[in-house]
């Protein structure tokens, strides 16, 4: 379909500026945007018939990674060595 | 029927009556179910979700490497990566991550020892669910085709109603009948009494002057008889019993 239309896994590398040209970047759009991600993760992982330890172990390595980039300044002076 | 000229037949009169009006103007003018409903049904859920390896990469990120660097390729890219934040310390290892390990190291293998059982479990209340709102949905639908089966029978014995009108009319023309009769058979006894009442007045009459010219005759006779002539019938009613005893003794 055009371009507006399609979901951002189907975008090619080379049209993805493009692509971030047409989305709106309204509260509502934004919203929507957060919102349409979320529905169809939870279609696709959470709301099946015989799920796995998949669904909640991607959000909790999800939430694992955001709280260590939050923390990253306080983690960063328990290294063990000072020179890389 | 003579008497009575104003009954008419009863079905005749029955069938005179004005029909009833039809009520029935509203509803058929509102559409029913014509459009088509958007909620219903609902599409069942998926079977399996989306393929993820390891439980935390998703698959389609190995299909997106694949055509560029095969099958080792996500590996490598993880494995580099992990050597480059450790060695770089981007990723500090302090007391979190030995907890983190141990903590994992159990999570994974109770998942993995227990998981089809719980699976199983789940799957088997589920079902269990799934099975009483089948049932419930083929009991309604039961109930309601069998709605329709008596519903198509009571169509069938409505078709009847004439038989059921003309034994009602039969009815009504027996109870006509039966009145008539009754009443008829009530005009005769009350003539045929005022009728008796004339003959008994007349016999009596006839009775009663033979009894009164009786007992007007015998007066006049008792009073015609007069002394004389009693005691010259006396007298001859004695000789000839005289005579007649007489005879009587002789035949003796």
């Amino acid at each position: 379909g055009p371009l507006w239309e399609r979901p951002l896994m189907e975008v090619r590398l080379g049209e993805l500026h493009s692509w971030i040209s047409t989305c709106s970047f309204s509260p509502q759009g934004l919203l929507g945007a957060v919102q349409k991600a979320w529905s169809s993760y939870c279609a696709k992982y959470i709301h099946v018939r015989r799920g796995g330890p998949a669904g909640i172990s991607m959000l909790l390595a999800g939430s694992y990674l955001l709280s260590y980039g939050w923390n990253y300044q306080h983690l960063k002076r328990h290294r063990w060595r000072k020179y890389h | 029927r003579v008497l009575c000229p104003l009954v008419p037949s009863a079905p005749a009169a029955l069938r005179a009556l004005p029909r009833p009006v039809a009520v029935g103007v509203l509803h058929t003018t509102r559409p029913l179910h014509t459009s088509q409903q958007s909620l219903a049904p609902v599409p069942p859920l998926p079977e399996k979700g989306g393929e993820v390896r390891h439980g935390l990469i998703p698959e389609e990120f190995f299909q997106f490497l694949y055509p560029k660097t095969g099958v080792t390729g996500p590996y490598m890219l993880g494995t580099g990566l992990l050597l480059y934040l450790l060695s770089k310390e981007i990723y500090v290892i302090n007391h979190e991550t030995a907890a983190a390990a141990c903590i994992l190291t159990v999570i994974i293998y109770g998942i993995k020892k227990f998981g089809p059982q719980v699976a199983a479990f789940a799957d088997k209340l589920n079902e269990e669910k799934m099975a009483a709102a089948v049932a419930l949905k083929n009991e309604s639908i039961q109930a309601l085709q069998n709605a329709i089966e008596e519903e198509k029978k009571e169509q069938w014995r409505a078709e009847g109603r004439n038989y059921l009108f003309d034994a009602k009319r039969n009815n009504i023309a027996m109870l006509l009948e039966t009145n008539y009769r009754e009443r008829l058979l009530m005009v005769y006894n009350e003539v045929k009494k005022r009728l008796d009442y004339q003959v008994a007045m007349q016999n009596l009459k006839q009775q009663k002057e033979q009894e009164y010219m009786i007992q007007w005759v015998e007066k006049n006779v008792v009073q015609s008889i007069t002394p004389q002539q009693q005691k010259e019938s006396i007298a001859k009613c004695i000789m000839d019993l005289k005579a007649l005893s007489k005879s009587a003794h002789a035949a003796v």
